[in-house]
């Protein structure tokens, strides 16, 4: 790798990338909630080129008994690749990264989801890659906060969430495959945009103080945007529901045999 | 931050919408505060009661509230209880002493087994969300025959129909036996044909909760299969 690293320029002297977005410049996100049927909330996202369902069950008994908390709720996420996600097949099951994502994930989400409502539960988030593009943790941590919406769980906020990173000595927003392999540093954090709160944040290689600066300037910026993309999302989902007329909700709670 | 207007000017919002912000109005269920102002945490529709800010969810699980009338299942039996499988996170136990026979210790299994399907009462509900059921109210009992159907619990009053004009219809096209739980489970009795009838009834107000005049279209559906236009019918 490090040999073509030298040959391979990710941004032009315009302050072009190779995909041919400027510098703080998102790849095109979609966001479709409530795809699956039988999983009591899900989402779709598509972004650049990354494919990621989410899938929410529960709140539901907690399994294995032992990892119940008789005060609240716990999350459990998995973030899974699929095989053909990559180019080179990616052998399936758990592994180190893969294991690392879902803790970091269910965590954040752990913060915004109102655990307290539902002792001795687990609400199981399952994300799954179909295709990856650089960026999928954020990209699965957008999806699994719609769906965790979508699931009628009551969470502070959603979490958008994105990267930043370096590519060619340029602070750059939403790394794709080449600017996070050739370039030489990737910061991908989740941030709550009305209160500021960061519920994710990693980073791999370096920045000084001022990228760093810049980036989270970039990631805030960005969050705003997916943030009002992931509520666009569950608003299309349940534009025709705003109730109708026919209904009383002071129903009467036992409907007796006529 | 403006969630969308619905055509009755009921407002959809989502985790994280402020919803109240110069201390006009208390928060009520589904909402949470921040900094003196109120966040909604659910994805559902803003209503305002009596000075609180309510928010009605527009899915998720089932959680019961005492005073519920629920349709459950016999999933295990214990020596002195039964526990009753009522689509929430987690099973409610039913003590003997909450029904209506008189049970010797471990003669449980007599009046009801495992599968058994009752229409019982939410009894309790306490903080760390353990539940119980009772079969000791009017009309509580276990029910025998009948099919059950499904749906989600936001849709049950959808079902049920402004004071019960909705499920009124069903039963007087279909005549056919049903009660409806707040859980979203739904047990009917009658011929194969009514019940077939009704459960493509109860699909289509699932499917079209919000429609304008469902109530209209589902009459206009059990109208049209009633077996007094079918020719060949008895």
């Amino acid at each position: 790798m490090s040999g073509i690293n030298d040959d391979i320029k990710l941004i032009d002297e315009n302050g072009i990338r190779i995909d041919g977005r400027k510098a703080d410049e998102m790849r095109p996100l979609k966001i479709e909630a409530g795809v699956l049927k039988r999983a009591d909330g899900s989402a779709y996202l598509e972004w650049g080129k990354n494919k990621v369902i989410a899938a929410v069950y529960g709140p539901r008994e907690c399994h294995p008994r032992h990892m119940q908390d008789p005060a609240k709720a716990i999350v459990q996420c998995r973030y899974n690749m699929m095989s053909f996600s990559v180019s080179d097949r990616k052998r399936p099951g758990p592994d180190r990264r893969s294991i690392e994502i879902s803790k970091i994930i269910s965590e954040a989400l752990e913060y915004v989801v109102f655990t307290e409502n539902f002792p001795r539960t687990s609400i199981d988030v399952y994300i799954e890659v179909l295709q990856a593009n650089a960026g999928t943790r954020v990209a699965g941590l957008t999806a699994a906060s719609v769906a965790l919406a979508d699931a009628g769980i009551p969470m502070k906020d959603l979490v958008p969430a994105v990267a930043v990173g370096k590519a060619d000595g340029h602070v750059v927003l939403d790394l794709n495959k080449e600017e996070d392999n050739f370039g030489s540093a990737d910061l991908p954090m989740a941030m709550i945009p009305r209160t500021g709160e960061v519920l994710l944040m990693q980073m791999d290689g370096h920045l000084t103080m001022e990228e760093f600066d810049k980036g989270i300037e970039y990631a805030k910026k960005a969050c705003q945007e997916i943030y009002e993309i992931q509520k666009d999302a569950l608003r299309r989902r349940y534009a025709d529901q705003g109730g109708s007329d026919e209904t009383d909700d002071e129903f009467s709670s036992i409907d007796e045999e006529a | 931050m403006s969630g969308e207007v619905s055509r009755q000017g009921r407002e959809i919002v989502m985790p994280g919408d402020l919803l109240e912000g110069d201390n006009k109005l208390r928060p009520g269920t589904g909402t949470y505060v921040s900094d003196d102002k109120i966040y909604a945490a659910l994805l559902g529709v803003k209503t305002i009661r009596s000075n609180y800010v309510n928010i009605i969810p527009l899915g998720g699980r089932y959680i019961p509230t005492v005073g519920d009338s629920v349709i459950g299942k016999v999933e295990d039996i214990g020596p002195s209880n039964w526990l009753i499988d009522i689509n929430a996170p987690h099973p409610a136990p039913l003590h003997v002493n909450e029904v209506p026979w008189r049970v010797e210790f471990g003669d449980t299994a007599r009046y009801m087994n495992v599968g058994d399907v009752i229409l019982a009462k939410i009894l309790m509900v306490d903080e760390t969300m353990r539940f119980q059921v009772t079969l000791k109210d009017q009309g509580l009992r276990k029910l025998q025959g009948g099919q059950i159907v499904e749906i989600s619990h936001s849709k049950v009053p959808r079902v049920i129909g402004k004071s019960g004009s909705m499920i009124q219809i069903i039963k007087n096209y279909t005549n056919c036996r049903i009660f409806v739980g707040q859980n979203g489970r739904i047990w009917l009795d009658g011929d194969v044909d009514g019940i077939m009838r009704a459960i493509k009834a109860i699909q289509m107000i699932e499917e079209g909760a919000q429609s304008f005049g469902l109530t209209e279209k589902v009459r206009e559906y059990l109208e049209s299969t009633s077996p007094q236009t079918v020719p060949n019918s008895e």
